[in-house]
């Protein structure tokens, strides 16, 4: 266990486990702005798959890491669209539809990879940003400031998110649609634009993680989220539906899992308990989870389709 | 009498030519091989292993795959379909098929089915099983690993302990261990999640971990790591080379060696009951070095060293 508390491991632990934490965090966040306005997307993993497909392959053709967060925003708004006329102006039963779009998603991706691409190539990565002065900070600096810029600017969506919830007009609308919609539309509120918005924000941010994903590991694979979009959505639930609240859940998971993963490396967790341990992280957001369910309401309008006049 | 003696020369001069000719088996007219496996067809790996093998075969037998099969269900659809079909040989490719293939092959006992990776044919006569032993390979790279790492640290990513990763692994940490290295093996408990295998491979680095290797299709995020930190990297299944000149060489899998044996098989008639292993004895496994990484003499010497000890019984990979 000594070896687990030396700086060197130490610093690479928390580091990793942030930067894992990152596309869980962008599309949790995401994911709460339409679950707060009364829409559940369970899509979410296939936007990202889609995302992360759009941006590697940007970044394999033009070596532009840049444009391929670019290439993985607008194909996360264009089925943000598709989801919010699917669910707001259709009324489909939203876990269904949600369920819909995550297999296009995973199978989509994959067809065009096989198609386009072929063999696994790697590309370029994010370059890291070091912050001056912050960066030789004992410890801290490693840890925090020597990651790279969509690190930075997922943290920074945190307090803009919390902004916007929380001190703005839409993000007032945006929690009348969620708790009352009728209420919210008797004072002319269009339930269904608040709805459209925020399933917008919410497929944006997917589709960025998804290209984040793809662009930081290097490499495009099948179903290469391995299922973190469905994670997302767990997060929200843990972190009550608040924009910091997902960061701790996102936070949570990626050191529980980087942890997790040096203690195997080091021994500490013994071959024989590999695979029970593999489920720590899943285990422990699902007790927070049971926690959480029993202190915060979700929106009372989550997952109900919006009739005028009902 | 001067006829049969040409015709006698004629016939002994035609079994010569037979004998001295290309002896490699070709698939007749219109045969067809339906291939399902979990990954996908290039995944430079396990997948990639068996397609590549059945491409190079002789006489241009007719190729399908449904790849990308990670569930079970549906790959035992692709099963059923290809024999319902009429395809003369349905290979699945993973042990996680064991349990439909079982059921499916008592089905259509007139279809020939290879199982891989396995020993196991369910004392089913229409049924050929097929493993590598991959250890092999992984020794002789360990033993290369021990001599190439200057901070005597070597890491290995696995996916879940168990069937080749698991032969792969140990016979590489036996390897890398019989040279004196520090070996530290992860195994991530997922063979997709190319994620938690760039985790692993951080947590190495963070440990002056100088080279690694690693086994299954999510073994490329590890990779891209290796790239980054300038860690040595070695492959297994397919070769990697493309990944980077940081991948010293490839164990490779040439399941050819068993597809044209059960291809002559098929054609007398016999549709399986036999276990095969590809080795470095029967070729079925080759070590490939990338040509972009200029690997020492030495090193090179001591791997074929190691590959022919491997051969004729004085190494142990276990």
């Amino acid at each position: 266990m000594s070896e687990f508390f030396t700086e060197a491991v130490l610093i690479a632990t928390i580091a990793s486990g942030i930067r894992f934490g990152v596309p869980l965090l962008l599309a949790g966040l995401g994911e709460a702005y339409g679950q707060r306005s009364g829409v559940l997307n369970l899509g979410v993993d296939g936007v990202m798959l889609l995302g992360a497909f759009g941006g590697y392959y940007t970044v394999l053709k033009s070596d532009n890491v840049w444009l391929g967060i670019a290439v993985g925003l607008a194909i996360g708004l264009v089925l943000g669209v598709i989801s919010a006329f699917i669910t707001v102006t259709l009324k489909a039963e939203q876990g269904i539809s949600g369920i819909g779009i995550f297999l296009f998603g995973l199978g989509m991706s994959d067809l065009l990879f096989q198609r386009l691409v072929g063999t696994p190539r790697p590309i370029d990565t994010f370059p890291r940003l070091e912050i001056p002065l912050l960066r030789d900070i004992p410890w801290i600096g490693e840890m925090l400031f020597r990651q790279n810029v969509v690190v930075y600017l997922a943290f920074l969506a945190i307090p803009l998110s919390m902004f916007v919830v929380n001190r703005t007009t839409f993000g007032m609308k945006i929690r009348a649609v969620g708790e009352n919609p009728e209420a919210a539309d008797s004072l002319g509120v269009s339930v269904a634009k608040v709805r459209y918005g925020t399933m917008l924000i919410g497929g944006t941010l997917a589709g960025v993680a998804g290209a984040a994903l793809a662009i930081d590991l290097g490499i495009f694979q099948q179903n290469i989220t391995n299922a973190q979009g469905f994670i997302a959505i767990a997060l929200v639930y843990f972190g009550a539906w608040r924009p910091f609240g997902v960061m701790l859940g996102a936070l949570l998971y990626g050191f529980v899992n980087a942890t997790v993963i040096q203690w195997k490396t080091l021994g500490i967790i013994p071959d024989s308990w590999s695979d029970i341990a593999a489920m720590a992280p899943a285990v422990i957001t699902i007790l927070a989870l049971v926690v959480v369910a029993t202190r915060f309401r979700a929106p009372s309008a989550l997952t109900k389709p919006f009739e005028r006049g009902e | 009498m001067r006829l049969r003696s040409w015709l006698a020369l004629l016939a002994a001069m035609a079994l010569v030519a037979g004998a001295c000719g290309d002896d490699s088996v070709s698939a007749p007219e219109g045969f067809q091989i339906g291939i399902v496996a979990p990954s996908a067809t290039n995944d430079l790996a396990f997948t990639q292993s068996i397609v590549d093998a059945a491409n190079v075969l002789a006489g241009d037998p007719e190729i399908l795959i449904s790849d990308g099969l990670f569930n079970i269900d549906d790959a035992g659809s692709a099963i059923r379909g290809y024999a319902a079909d009429g395809v003369d040989l349905v290979i699945a490719h993973g042990s996680q098929y064991g349990g439909p293939l079982q059921e499916i092959a008592q089905d259509f006992p007139d279809t020939a089915f290879a199982w891989g990776t396995t020993n196991d044919t369910f004392g089913l006569s229409n049924v050929y099983a097929y493993e590598a032993a991959s250890d092999e390979g992984g020794y002789v790279m360990g033993v290369m690993a021990a001599a190439l790492t200057e901070t005597n640290n070597i890491g290995i990513v696995g996916p879940i302990e168990t069937g080749d990763a698991k032969l792969y692994v140990d016979g590489f940490e036996a390897g890398a261990l019989s040279g004196g290295a520090n070996v530290s093996k992860v195994y991530t408990g997922s063979f997709s999640d190319v994620a938690l295998a760039k985790q692993a491979a951080e947590a190495f680095a963070s440990q002056d971990v100088d080279v690694m290797s690693g086994t299954a299709q999510m073994v490329v995020g590890a990779v891209g790591v290796a790239d980054t930190e300038g860690i040595l990297w070695f492959g297994t299944q397919s070769n990697q080379a493309e990944l980077g000149d940081i991948v010293v060489a490839s164990q490779v899998y040439k399941w050819e060696v068993v597809l044209e044996d059960i291809l002559s098989n098929i054609q007398d008639g016999v549709l399986g009951g036999q276990s095969y292993e590809i080795n470095f004895e029967n070729d079925g496994i080759v070590l490939e070095y990338n040509d972009a990484y200029d690997l020492p003499g030495d090193v090179e010497s001591l791997a074929e060293e190691t590959i022919d000890g491997i051969k004729d019984g004085s190494i142990s990979t276990g």
